[in-house]
Formats: structure tokens, C-alpha cells, sequence
């Protein structure tokens, strides 16, 4: 049965369970909000979203108060404009004055509320905050001083990663938010996912930086600088210029990435190819020869830490495989070099990822091979649309391009794994090849597709039934790894993301992502698939051709070598 | 052998995350404050975030994460004391220490604490010193007071 309630003097519907809020939303009316995380449990800390509601004394907060029959609601009387406007004077109060050399200058929450609610001068003054940088993590830089003590951080670090991290550290006017024993985030638990810095209303997250270092490299003639980049960003950095979310900008990116002096432009979607050769091959070992199964995906860096130091007992389950990114450094500075004839040493080279872990990812140094590592840097979607803009490249000017030949063409299998349940999908679809010698009949495999934080299927491949689940978000894989601990023997791979809905959201990916743009995101990525001639990894001519020329075979001496890591226990907290 | 930590954690079976701020203060009391170990330990033990644990304790005054010096120096802040200056004594201990409350000097021999009334407001501003009172200090007395605590360590 639906509710009427009365908003400013309009009669309107609301469903039963709804807090205002919703309601509110629903009918195309906004409040601001800022501890507010649609789909964690309302936190009621910040008091922006207050709303009068009759017959109650003090303000309402509208993102934690259940809607009632008859409720009569005042969502802008000049009593809660002048409420929320405090709140913003006195966040504003102790901010440090710096928005022009910040960051999110421009995608600032606080200086948009300063904004909506008509902030013009500055009416209470306090001392400016004053805390130490943190630079210690390999992914993201921390700096208290522009937090406003959201929590949203907080609450998308435990509720949706499982890894509590950070915390609200103090009381009172001295609280801020800090590792456990005001470490580094180096030595805590963080995973390096970057979701915090998804939901950070402020400046006081971001990436750490690699641009400076790639300028660098870019003006050394003795250096050639290759670069390569994940499926989702051909998608996603669209919307950093302006073109409409889902759009893919490929071809263009590569143009830009030319323009600005990249030697080389490779497609990360190949080495995801090569990935699901190796993978497919390793789960159908495992499967044929009795080895430790469940087999779990290790391509997301958030979630191979996040084992590392959670669950130790399942790391003999992690697939070996070192993940696309890495497969493309070790192939670029082995096979490639070699036949361009370059000194590894001379190469330098740069990936453009959706996620701030593949930052930490790069520096591991079981990455590397004689000294030289695999990648030498990472930027995140952001970081790069942030390169083309300093090159002065206008995206609605140049022609498309095509990236570089042979380690720049793929199947659109590598490329879905920009979405969770991709790289399950790609997967089956080669491994059934490799059980049965014949394609699928229907490669879709729908039940693993969607934003789902946990899908699950079985699928019959020869008569054996294989049971697949695919979870996104740390809290997601906690749950199905005890459950596969307390006994689960139905499932036979596990496909883990650290982002919910997998890369199309990761942490690197534009500030401002929602469930809207992620989902166009993810229909472009599966129309590709849809209109591609080629849509497995094992009839990508290239990478037939690299196995012929360079590897030999799949989980072969020299894939070994190259294209298998292993995992470490970590004590940290 | 068995650590102070895990004797007192043995004195909680089943114990739940409401059993935390009891098992902080057994722990404090144990060892004079709350060691990164001992968080980690309680961290296993009531399978909780060491980051929470951190932050719940940090949320209250009584907990210190440094060892005490060789001599704990309160401060009473109490309305008597404050009404009579203590806030200057606390400035001047402060400079002269080199430390902030919660704090242990470089050499070990003295650590900082505020605490809320000593209940010795005749003596105000006081500050007590391993339990030992000193009354009326003022920022002249200060010096000397710490300097007949160091002197013994020589
Ligand atoms: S990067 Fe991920 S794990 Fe690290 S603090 Fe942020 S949300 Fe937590
Ligand atoms: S760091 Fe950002 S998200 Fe976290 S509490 Fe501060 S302002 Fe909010
Ligand atoms: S958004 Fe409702 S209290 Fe913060």
C-alpha cells in the first residue's frame, strides 16, 4: 500500500520503507547530501539532508527518517537553508584554503554545496587544519587536512571491502581518520582498491601520482615509451570528455596517446586473451588431474592482497596466472623487445588501468625479471584524460586510430573483462574449447552478467557439470570463501573483483561514477562482444601466433616463467 | 609460557565485541598501556579490525599507547586547578618535557597524562608525580620539581 505525505504543500506518493529521502529522489526533488551512501545503512552524522518535517521540534534527517502516512514535509523553508548553509560555513571554517592547486578542484562536493547554498563570504573563521600527508601507500595519498569527516570512506573500506583499513581516530574537535596506530596505509590492511577515493566528497584522497615521471621519460630519445590499457578505459574515458557515458573512444584514444608520444599503443584486452589461454588451461589441469579446487582468479590486485592477508589458507587456490597487465609488461619486455630489437632495459613502460591496486601491483617485486620490472608505471583513467589535457589534445578533433599491431588486437573476450563475470565468461568460453576441441554453441553465458554482487551457474561442459560464482566487492568474496571453507564442494571457479561491478568501477575510474554511467559502461562492453567476428581468446591470430613464435604452450617453461607469479602471507593490521 | 595478554584474554571465553573497553583496561592495567601487539592480539582474538580497536580506544582519554616513563606525571585539569592556572603548568611541563600528554619522553623517564581531578583541589594547581603530590606548582617550580626526579636517575 503506498503512503501520501505532503512536501511543500504538494501532495505525493511514497512507498512503505521509503525514508524521505528516497521519496524525495523519487519524485525528482533534491536535498544535498554528504555522509549519505545509497545502499550502506544511512549514518545520520552530517545533518546536510535536514528537513522540517510538522509537529517535530528539531530538523529532520531526511536520508535516515522513515516516511509516514500524512507526513508533512518543508524540504527548502528558510529555517533548513540557513541550517545546511552553517554546516557547509563551518566545514568550510577549517578547510584549507587551496582549491585552486587541489585535485578535485572543479568535482569538489564541498565547493559545489558551498555553491548551491549561495556561500559568498566567509562568516566563521577557525584555525585551518593542520595533519601530515600520508604518502606511504604505492596507490593512494591520503591528506587529512581536506576531510570533512564524511565517513564514507570509512563505511565503503568495511561494509563493502571487508577491510577496515581507516577508522575515525580521536574525539571530539581532534578526530580525524587514521590507520590503526596512525600508521602508513602502507602497513595497514588497505587493499589499495581506491574506493574510498570513489566516494570522497573532498581532496583528501586521491592516486598516487605517476604522471611527472612519465613526462620525464616521454623527452628521453634514449628511451621508447610503449603504453598499454585496460578494456574498460576505451569506455570510461569518455566521459571525461564530455561524450555521452558507454561511449567507446578507442580509436580516438589511441590517436591522443600517438599525439602525445607514446612509441607504441597495446591493447591490455590482448594480454587478457593471453591471460584466459594460461587460466583456462590451469583450471582444466586442475580440474583433469585433481588439483586444489575451488581455482579463484587473480587478476584484480585488490583482491590477491587482500588474500594475502586475510585468508592465507586459500592462497594455494589462487590461480597462478599474473594478471593482463603484467602478462603485457613481461611480453612487451621479452617477446616484443626481441623482435624490434630493443635492450628491455632502454623500454619504459606505462599502462593506463582503471584501479589504483594496479599501482601497487607494478611495484611487487615478483614482477620483475632480472631486475627489470615487468611495468614501470600506471596511470588511472583520470590520470590520463588529466596527460591529454596537458598535451593539448582536443578528443572531438582528431581521427580514430588503431592501436599497434601485434600486441594491440584482441578477442572481444579480453575485452569484457572490463565488467564482473567477464573473465569468468571468457573463460569458460575457452575452456570448453579446450575440454571438448569445439565451440560453445552460445557464448553468452547471462547468469555471470549484471552488477550482481554475487552471481553464480553451473555449466555443462562434456558431461561435467562445472559450477561457476562470481562476487565483486571484498565483503562479497569473505562470504563465499567461508562458505567454500565450511564445505561448499559445487563450485569449481571463482572469479573475484574487488570492485563491485568489476573495473568499469574501479577506484581510478572518473570521479562521479554511478550506478547509471556504470551501467552504460557495461552494455557497451557487451555490445562489443555482441558485434565482434572474434570472440574467444584462443582464435586471436595473435595470440596463436605468440604461443607459435615465442611461448610454445600454455603453462609451458617459458609461460612459467614469464606469465606465473605466487603469493605471499601477510601479517599486517 | 603465556603472555600477560593471553592470560587476560583467557579470562573472557566467547567474549563479543561488547567485551572490548573491559578487556582494554585489563590489558592497560597489565602492561601500563596498550602495546601494538596487545591491539593486534585483541584484534584476533574478538575478530575485530585492529583499526577499530584503535579508534574505539583513542575515543577515550584513559588509554595510552606508549609505555610509561620511569615516572608518570599527571596533570589535573579539574575546575580548581584550571581556575588557578594549570593550564600554563601543563604548557610549561609540556616545553619542558618535550612531550605531549599521551606522551613518553626520548631517555624513558618521564610520561604525560592529563587527568580530569585528582581530587586534591586544596593543593591546586597539583600535579602528582609516581603518586607523589606537589602542590601550588607554578611555572617557576616546575624545574625544579622534575630536576630532584631526574637527579636520582644519575
Ligand atoms: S583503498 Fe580500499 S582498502 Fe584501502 S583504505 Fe581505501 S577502501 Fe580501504
Ligand atoms: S577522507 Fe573523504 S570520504 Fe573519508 S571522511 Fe574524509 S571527506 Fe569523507
Ligand atoms: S546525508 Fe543525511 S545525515 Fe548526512
Amino acid at each position: 500500500m503506498n503512503l501520501n505525505i505532503e512536501v511543500n504543500n504538494n501532495v505525493l506518493t511514497a512507498m512503505p520503507g521509503d525514508t524521505i529521502l528516497d521519496a524525495l529522489n523519487r519524485h525528482g526533488m533534491n536535498v544535498p547530501t554528504l555522509c549519505h551512501l545509497k545502499g550502506l545503512m544511512p549514518s545520520g552524522a552530517c545533518r546536510m539532508c535536514v528537513v522540517e518535517v510538522e509537529g517535530r521540534k528539531n530538523l529532520v534527517t531526511s536520508c535516515s527518517e522513515p516516511v509516514m502516512d500524512g507526513m508533512k514535509i518543508q524540504t527548502h523553508s528558510a529555517r533548513v537553508i540557513e541550517s545546511r548553509k552553517t554546516i557547509v560555513e563551518l566545514l568550510l571554517s577549517n578547510h584549507p584554503d587551496d582549491c585552486l592547486y587541489c585535485e578535485r578542484n572543479g568535482s569538489c562536493e564541498l565547493q559545489k554545496l558551498a555553491e548551491d547554498l549561495n556561500v559568498r563570504e566567509r562568516r566563521i573563521s577557525g584555525n585551518k587544519n593542520n595533519y601530515k600527508l600520508d604518502v606511504s601507500s604505492a596507490s593512494i595519498v591520503r591528506d587529512p587536512a581536506k576531510c570533512i569527516l564524511c565517513g564514507r570512506c570509512v563505511r565503503v573500506c568495511e561494509e563493502i571491502e571487508g577491510v577496515s583499513a581507516i577508522e575515525f581516530v580521536g574525539r571530539g574537535s581532534k578526530t580525524f581518520i587514521d590507520t590503526s596506530f596512525n600508521h602508513g596505509l602502507n602497513v595497514s590492511t588497505c587493499v589499495n582498491c581506491g574506493q574510498c577515493i570513489m566516494v570522497c566528497p573532498t581532496g583528501a584522497l586521491k592516486e598516487k601520482p605517476h604522471i611527472d615521471e612519465i613526462k620525464t621519460k616521454l623527452a628521453d630519445p634514449t628511451k621508447t615509451v610503449v603504453i598499454q590499457y585496460a578494456p574498460s578505459i576505451t569506455i570510461s574515458l569518455a566521459e571525461e570528455f564530455g561524450f555521452k557515458p558507454g561511449q567507446n573512444i578507442g580509436g580516438i584514444m589511441n590517436a591522443a596517446l600517438r599525439r602525445i608520444g607514446f612509441n607504441f599503443v597495446f591493447d591490455t584486452s590482448f594480454s587478457a586473451d593471453l591471460t584466459i589461454m594460461e587460466e583456462a588451461s590451469e583450471l582444466v589441469h586442475r580440474i583433469t588431474t585433481g588439483g586444489t579446487l575451488p581455482m579463484i582468479t587473480s587478476c584484480c590486485p585488490g583482491w590477491v592482497k587482500y588474500a594475502e592477508e586475510f585468508q592465507h589458507d586459500i592462497l594455494p587456490n589462487l590461480s597462478s596466472c599474473k594478471s593482463p597487465q603484467q602478462m603485457m609488461g613481461a611480453i612487451i619486455k621479452s617477446y616484443f623487445a626481441e623482435a624490434e630489437g630493443i635492450n628491455p632495459a632502454d623500454i619504459y613502460s606505462v599502462s593506463v588501468m582503471p584501479c589504483t591496486a594496479k599501482k601497487f601491483e607494478q611495484q611487487r617485486e615478483e614482477m620483475t625479471q632480472n631486475g627489470i620490472s615487468d611495468v614501470d608505471a600506471v596511470l588511472t583513467t583520470r590520470e590520463l584524460a588529466r596527460l591529454i589535457r596537458l598535451f593539448g589534445i582536443d578528443m572531438d578533433k582528431i581521427s580514430p586510430e588503431l592501436a599497434d599491431s601485434p600486441l594491440g588486437t584482441r578477442s572481444s573476450a579480453g575485452k569484457i573483462f572490463g565488467v564482473s563475470g567477464g573473465v569468468m565468461e571468457a573463460a569458460i568460453r575457452s575452456a570448453h574449447y579446450f575440454i571438448t576441441g569445439k565451440e560453445l554453441i552460445k557464448f553468452q553465458v547471462n547468469a555471470v552478467r549484471g552488477l550482481a554482487g554475487r552471481k553464480e551457474a553451473k555449466v555443462m561442459i562434456n558431461g561435467l557439470e562445472i559450477g561457476v560464482a562470481v562476487v565483486s566487492g571484498l565483503k562479497n568474496a569473505e562470504i563465499l570463501m567461508e562458505e567454500v571453507r565450511n564445505g561448499r564442494k559445487d563450485i569449481h571457479f571463482i572469479e573475484v573483483m574487488a570492485c563491485p561491478g568489476g573495473c568499469i568501477n574501479g577506484g581510478g575510474q572518473p570521479i562521479g561514477t554511478n550506478e547509471e554511467s556504470l551501467r552504460a559502461r557495461m552494455k557497451s562492453l557487451y555490445e562489443i562482444d555482441e558485434h565482434d567476428a572474434i570472440k574467444v581468446s584462443h582464435k586471436n591470430p595473435y595470440i596463436i601466433e605468440l604461443y607459435d613464435k615465442f611461448l610454445g604452450k600454455p603453462l609451458g617453461h617459458k609461460s612459467h616463467h614469464l606469465l606465473h607469479t605466487n603469493y605471499q602471507e601477510r601479517d599486517v593490521n | 609460557m603465556k603472555s600477560k595478554v593471553e592470560e587476560i584474554l583467557q579470562q573472557y571465553p566467547n567474549a563479543g565485541r561488547d567485551s572490548l573497553i573491559p578487556i582494554l583496561q585489563s590489558v592497560q592495567e597489565s602492561l601500563g598501556f596498550l602495546s601494538e601487539e596487545s591491539v593486534v592480539q585483541v584484534s584476533k582474538f574478538l575478530k575485530m579490525p585492529a583499526s577499530k580497536i584503535f579508534g574505539v580506544a583513542t575515543f577515550y582519554n584513559q588509554f595510552r599507547f606508549t609505555q610509561p616513563g620511569k615516572y608518570h606525571v599527571m596533570v589535573c585539569r579539574g575546575t580548581a586547578c584550571h581556575v588557578l592556572g594549570s593550564a600554563t603548568v601543563l604548557e610549561e611541563i609540556e616545553k619542558y618535557l618535550k612531550v605531549k600528554p599521551g606522551m613518553t619522553t626520548k631517555d624513558k623517564i618521564f610520561s604525560l597524562e592529563v587527568v580530569a581531578c585528582i581530587g586534591a583541589c586544596g593543593l591546586a594547581p597539583v600535579i602528582s608525580i609516581n603518586g607523589e603530590f606537589h602542590a601550588k606548582v607554578t611555572t617557576e617550580s616546575i624545574q625544579s620539581i622534575f630536576e630532584t626526579y631526574r637527579n636520582r636517575e644519575v
